[in-house]
């Protein structure tokens, strides 16, 4: 149990840490690369899904192909 | 810089802007409307398909898609060849989705439908997008319930005649997070569990047994699947922005399921535009996978256990797939209603290898002793053409 302690500490501030204001560590008018549609996760969904059709339809596995959209809001 | 030159960077402005918006609400993406052509060659089997996809905001809240797709088949894959007729079918898929945004969330409501002549389709899904942390973090959440009613066309190509063998549904629950690690940087992570329960077998795919009454030595018999399955789904990925303007984006999948399926698939592209004309893009994805637990290539008896497959989904192998996509962005000052359009060739060739499933479809006679068949492999060639208007 003893060598739990840490763990148990760190997890604890992260936890008080979440409940605080976090402050973004890249700002708005930083983003300019991430908003350029080469960093889309997905430019043209129309020809993704179907690819992923293709795939789903020749492969054992499926699922988990679509991405959340961009942190900020720029999917 | 001439004005076709700055339509790439001015969307990169105006994207940058939406952006600063966005740490106050969040945003639809862009009006548009994609006309769409594929063709896809290999393995025996011919694909075409086309579609329309429109997309339109009706407020700054609120918008709606609509799209058409249909993909005719025709040709004659490795299972045709080994025991049946030409396929020769049409598949017809409508869809509908409403949007709906609220501060940092994002609600989305969409309805699937894909006929076949022997299986339908019907799928309704929910979810939702919500921005956090800054907007650094974005979590999505979604549901997906279908509805599938499988047939068999125990009649020709030109005249079917179809059973309706049974009915198949599934449940899909999706947990994704999308994380902006530095100025260059974004990481995601989607988490995805699809359960599903009914008549789960391919009726046009047979298993084969060791027959010594059979001059071929052995004899096909129809699939026994179990009827639930459980399988998840884990995919990571990042995306870098490089020392100057062109990206690099790499993943990894990890893919579990009740029936022993263990997959793995690993992809890398890389991103370069041109004068902000041109955006080029290359990839390489390679994929393998275990035979499910049920699966033989050859059993010794029919009805050797309770299930029985010989699906090539279903078999050891592993496939590569070399892909390149060019898009051309034009009308930059745009035309009509229109703001701006791009047009986009893609092609990729994939390389199929079959670990465990054998190649049986040119042995009319005892060539080989069952189960010593060269095992299966097949190229296939995927091109996609397709016009992209934003309005």
């Amino acid at each position: 149990m003893r060598s739990f302690r840490p763990a148990l500490l760190a997890g604890a501030v992260l936890l008080t840490a979440a409940c605080g204001n976090i402050q973004p560590w890249v700002k708005p008018y930083e983003r300019d690369r991430l908003a350029d549609p080469i960093m889309a996760w997905d430019r043209d969904a129309i020809s993704t899904e179907y690819m992923d059709h293709i795939r789903e339809t020749r492969e054992g596995s499926r699922g988990a192909t679509g991405s959340a959209g961009g942190g900020c809001g720029c999917n | 810089m001439a004005p076709v030159h700055r339509s790439l960077g001015r969307i990169a402005v105006v994207a940058a802007l939406l952006l600063v918006r966005a740490t106050c609400a969040d945003v639809l993406p862009d009006d548009r409307a994609d006309l769409f052509y594929s063709k896809y060659s290999g393995g025996g089997m011919d694909i075409t398909g086309e579609s329309v996809l429109v997309r339109k905001k009706f407020t700054e809240d609120f918008a709606l898609e609509a799209s058409y797709f249909v993909d005719k088949v025709s040709g004659a894959s490795i299972d045709v060849l080994s025991q049946a007729s030409q396929i020769k079918d049409e598949r017809k898929q409508k869809s509908g989705t409403a949007e709906y945004v609220h501060d940092k969330t994002t609600y989305a409501l969409s309805f699937i439908n894909s006929v076949e002549r022997d299986y339908k389709s019907d799928t309704t899904s929910f979810s939702l997008k919500q921005d956090m942390f800054g907007d650094l973090t974005t979590l999505t959440m979604g549901y997906a319930h279908t509805d599938d009613t499988v047939g068999e066309n125990n009649g020709t190509a030109f005249v079917p005649v179809i059973a309706w063998l049974g009915h198949a549904q599934s449940q899909s629950y999706n947990v994704g997070l999308s994380q902006i690690l530095t100025k260059n940087w974004i990481s995601g992570l989607n988490v995805n569990v699809i359960t599903d329960n009914g008549y789960l077998a391919n009726p046009y795919r047979s298993y084969r047994y060791l027959d010594p009454t059979n001059a071929k030595g052995y004899s096909l018999a129809s699939q026994v699947y179990p009827d639930t399955r459980t399988s998840t789904a884990i995919q990571a990925q990042v995306k870098y922005y490089l020392p100057y303007r062109a990206a690099v984006s790499g993943s990894y999948r990890y893919f579990t399921d009740t029936w022993g399926i263990v997959g793995n698939t690993y992809e890398l592209d890389y991103t370069h535009p041109i004068r902000n004309i041109w955006i080029l893009e290359g990839r390489v994805r390679f994929y393998k996978q275990n035979s499910a637990n049920f699966y033989s290539d050859l059993y010794n008896f029919a009805g050797e256990y309770n299930f029985l497959a010989r699906d090539q989904d279903l078999a050891a192998g592993e496939n590569t797939t070399i892909g390149a996509k060019v898009t051309y962005a034009f009308l930059p000052n745009g035309w009509k209603m229109f703001k701006r359009a791009t047009a986009t060739f893609d092609v990729s060739r994939i390389s199929f290898h079959y670990l465990d499933f054998r190649n049986i479809k040119y042995y009319g006679v005892p060539q080989y002793l069952p189960g010593t068949e060269p095992l299966y492999e097949f190229n296939a060639t995927v091109y996609q053409v397709y016009m992209s208007m934003f309005f």
